[in-house]
């Protein structure tokens, strides 16, 4: 079904700032017409009750191949991104081997032809990630990387985060950076506070993420380089970047679904679905991070989607790889913990999981534009579900939302023209 | 009465009821450790595990003994001659065990949490017997059974800990315990090992000995292993005992009627001089005693049966 | 419930004088003689005897009781463990006669399980029963030696014995089921 028009839905369209009625014509796997208000004919597909968007943009998930095909594979994930709504995503570079020049780069690039969504690898910033040479981004550029990182992990040494942030600068893409400074979080397995001691588990401190925040910050500042911090989990880390807007840094900031709502008092049940590295922190810090999405200070929303096997995650908690899978639910706790509670708007909800990251990655995404590829996402928000096992398409089953009751869900995914995926 | 729990994961949650059962009962049980036979029947149709996968010679002795002195069977599990180094992973090594028809396993772990991971996934009855630096319920419940023994209450009893309590289990199932039976509790230790925030769980904390000791009635000494100084939490061995050290000279600061603790084994001259291990004052062999008759009571209190009600 | 009082204080104190002379006619006298009684009411017992015993022959034998919740038979279907009293056997039983005692002798199973932990704790001469009261419905070949009542009962009915020391005043009662509620 290449050609067909969508009518009867509310468009939410935040290039235009756009929130009201209007119809999507479709030819050819490409956007034809946008048309604002209500339609006259009825179209082929019909979206009354339900919100039309530009296809969602994930630009933080881990997909895994190579190396690590048992967790997830690029294809798996896509099915995985389709059910949550995601036309896009932007895969991190710590595979087996690592996305550090331009072969592994068209290795994925290659793979993502046979995906259900478009996927974007990001290569990384050193070569094997490990923080201590520059690795080839010019030629992963070329070869079709869209932003480099070495998630996973933080830069540990500050004069080579310099020039990697410099060099990117050269390059025009954005360092993606994962703040957390090994030596401060000493091995630590969820964040050091009164609860940590309460369990006898290993704390990450806070600071040891917020110190690589304002490092990143005045790296920024002093070099005149872009950055963007990745999934941020603090309050003081809010505040940081909070500051940093004011003073006009091109520091562009993402959170995640599970540090608005989980925290570390939930740990109790050393459930390892609760490990993730930064951790989940304190209430204070959810609440801040709430804040800090309703007032601007994140651009964008991301799931950090991180499959790992059941039997890894069936292990003793300090033996248990961190990370959660998020593509299946990230929408659904963004519309029943933001929007449901009126921290943010729908329009809102679109820039910060569309709009902003199609446009740090410079990616064909985020619009609903005449000429722009096909890519739309259709939700029902007002859809009341349980998330269950059967919903999850990835190949793990590592979260711990298994039961949790949502409001708002995605009914259609859209790519290039084609649906990816249905909900039934 | 009976414990609420089937399985004795920790003191924190317990209440001084429970407490109170327990210790009550370890005191009837103890008069079985001197008679001619040192046996009784009543748990011969248990099985237990002794799942030790950090070394240990005092817990899992007591845990033996306690376990055949109520006839039941015991088997035990050396992690560095079994499948594990393998790589058999902890749940496959407890599901194959468990196939061979075992009723109760008593599990010593370096990861916190693992004994409550264990009761999520398999079907025995589970006993702590040291979880990472999260607790070691019956060491907690033999010092507080010591204490009681020698003062008749915990109530009202100033009690010290004095130590690496942000690595020490003992430490936090010692303070949970305690407080339930209503003893003021404090901790003493260079800053660099007390956990974060620890006042949030109800404690006075001192980097002063001489602090901590004012007014105590009980220390309990914990042990400093010695890889704290190469991990850089300390400067050296010798700068903490000359700082922390219970000596003869320090014993004056406590209560008349002093009673000193150590759940072992001793650093002599560490953190604990030689003179005051081996003094009047201590009852460290009376806590490896109290530990059997401890231990007999938690297996006999967790083992109730599965059948009819009378 | 019907409740009928088979026996009162005085006529409690009549039996166990009658059974301490039983014993020491059986016995010739009390000489290498100990008196042991199962908690909680046998132990009263036992004491009551003992004094009995120092009245008459002028000799002070060594009491003890025993709590046989650890020997007991039924350990593998309770759900709960019931609480235990301590045992207390401060002498050496070797060789010696134990009288032992019990308020209630019905199925026999209570005074298999003491007869157990004495062996572990050494072995006498032999060991002999004196009860307050035998009501019968054996399920094992245990008989007492010295009794005060014997009473017929039906196994749906209760016989209870209350003693000064424990429950404020002496007693045999047995309560009768009527039948409806």
């Amino acid at each position: 079904m290449n050609d067909f028009t969508i009518t009867g839905g509310t468009i939410v369209n935040p290039v235009d700032n756009y929130y009201g009625p209007g119809t999507i014509v479709v030819k050819k796997g490409k956007i034809a017409e946008v048309r604002k208000g209500k339609a006259g004919k009825r179209g082929n597909v019909d979206a009354s009750g339900l919100l039309v968007c530009p296809g969602l943009v994930d630009m933080h998930v881990h997909l895994r191949e190579p190396g690590f095909e048992y967790k997830e594979t690029i294809y798996s994930g896509s099915l995985a991104a389709a059910a949550g709504g995601f036309t896009s995503v932007a895969c991190m570079p710590n595979t087996d081997p690592p996305l550090d020049n331009q072969e592994a780069v068209r290795f994925v690039v290659q793979k993502a032809k046979e995906a259900v969504v478009h996927v974007y690898p990001i290569g990384a910033l050193t070569k094997a990630r490990k923080g201590k040479e520059l690795a080839e981004m010019g030629d992963m550029l070329q070869a079709g990387a869209v932003a480099f990182s070495d998630d996973g992990n933080g830069v540990q040494n500050s004069v080579i985060m310099r020039r990697a942030m410099e060099y990117c600068k050269m390059l025009g893409v954005t360092a993606i950076s994962h703040c957390e400074f090994d030596d401060l979080a000493d091995s630590g397995v969820m964040n050091e506070g009164a609860v940590s001691s309460r369990l006898g588990l290993g704390g990450r401190p806070r600071i040891a993420e917020e110190l690589m925040i304002a490092r990143e910050i005045m790296l920024a500042e002093y070099t005149g380089s872009p950055v963007h911090i990745a999934h941020v989990s603090s309050a003081g880390g809010v505040e940081l970047i909070k500051q940093a807007k004011k003073k006009k840094l091109r520091v562009t900031a993402e959170t995640c679904p599970h540090y608005f709502s989980l925290n570390d008092e939930m740990l109790e049940s050393y459930d390892t679905n609760l490990k993730v590295h930064p951790p989940l922190r304190t209430k204070k810090d959810v609440n801040a991070v709430k804040k800090g999405i309703a007032s601007g200070v994140f651009d964008v929303i991301a799931s950090d989607h991180a499959p790992h096997a059941y039997e890894e995650k069936a292990l003793e908690f300090d033996y248990s790889p961190p990370g959660m899978i998020g593509l299946e639910t990230s929408l659904a706790l963004v519309s029943t913990e933001l929007i449901n509670n009126k921290v943010i708007d729908w329009l809102e909800a679109v820039r910060l999981m569309s709009t902003t990251p199609a446009y740090i990655l410079n990616i064909p995404a985020g619009k609903l534009k005449a000429g722009e590829i096909a890519d739309i996402t259709i939700i029902d928000p007002k859809h009341e579900w349980t998330f269950t096992e059967d919903d999850i398409k990835s190949l793990s089953k590592n979260t711990p939302f298994v039961g949790k009751k949502f409001i708002g869900r995605v009914v259609r995914t859209i790519v290039s023209g084609k649906t990816v995926f249905e909900l039934k | 009465m009976k414990l609420r729990s089937q399985h004795l994961l920790g003191l924190e949650g317990v209440s001084a009821d429970e407490i109170n059962l327990i210790l009550d009962t370890a005191v009837t049980l103890k008069e079985i450790l001197s008679r001619p036979i040192k046996k009784v029947p009543t748990l011969r149709h248990i099985t237990v595990l002794n799942l030790f996968y950090e070394p240990s010679t005092r817990t899992k002795i007591s845990f033996e003994l306690a376990e055949k002195r109520l006839s039941a069977d015991s088997i035990g599990f050396a992690k560095a001659s079994s499948s594990v180094v393998k790589g058999e992973t902890l749940l496959d090594t407890v599901w194959n065990i468990e196939a061979m028809k075992i009723d109760m396993v008593v599990i010593r772990h370096s990861v916190s949490g693992t004994p409550l991971f264990l009761t999520k996934n398999c079907s025995s009855k589970i006993i702590n017997a040291g979880d990472g630096c999260h607790e070691h319920p019956t060491q907690g419940l033999l010092d507080i059974f010591t204490i009681r023994e020698k003062y008749g209450k915990i109530e009202g009893l100033r009690v010290a800990i004095v130590g690496d309590i942000k690595h020490s289990r003992v430490a936090r199932s010692n303070i949970w315990g305690l407080k339930a039976l209503g003893a003021s509790v404090a901790v003493c230790a260079p800053t660099t090992l007390l956990p974060y925030e620890v006042e949030k769980m109800g404690v006075d904390v001192y980097t002063r000995i001489e602090e901590a000791l004012e007014g105590a009635d009980v220390v309990n000494v914990l042990r400093l292993q010695k890889e704290r100084q190469s991990a850089g939490l300390l400067p050296t061995l010798r700068e903490y005992s000359n700082r922390f050290c219970i000596t003869t000279e320090r014993l004056k600061y406590l209560n008349k009627n002093f009673t000193i603790m150590h759940p072992g084994p001793m650093n002599r001259g560490v953190e604990i001089s030689s003179e005051v291990a081996d003094g009047p004052f201590s009852v460290i062999l009376s806590q490896v005693t109290n530990g059997v008759a401890v231990r007999m009571a938690v297996l006999y209190l967790l083992s109730g049966g599965v059948g009819k009600i009378e | 419930m019907a409740e009928t009082k088979i026996m009162d204080t005085k006529g409690i104190a009549r039996s166990i004088n009658r059974i301490t002379h039983e014993i020491l006619e059986h016995n010739s006298g009390a000489k290498d003689m100990v008196i042991v009684g199962i908690r909680t009411r046998g132990a009263y017992i036992a004491e009551r005897l003992a004094k009995a015993i120092k009245r008459i022959e002028k000799t002070e034998l060594p009491v003890g009781a025993v709590d046989i919740t650890m020997y007991r038979d039924d350990v593998t279907i309770r759900l709960e463990q019931p609480i235990i009293q301590k045992t207390n056997l401060p002498f050496s039983i070797d060789d010696k006669i134990v009288i032992l005692v019990d308020d209630v002798l019905y199925t026999g199973r209570t005074v298999r399980a003491a007869l157990n932990e004495l062996m572990d704790y050494g072995r006498s001469r032999c060991i002999q029963l004196a009860v307050l009261v035998d009501r019968g419905h054996r399920e094992l070949p245990i008989r007492a030696d010295y009794v005060a009542i014997q009473l017929q009962t039906f196994r749906g009915e209760n016989v209870i014995v209350k003693l000064k020391e424990y429950d404020k005043e002496d007693a045999v009662i047995l309560q009768q089921n009527n039948g409806g509620e």
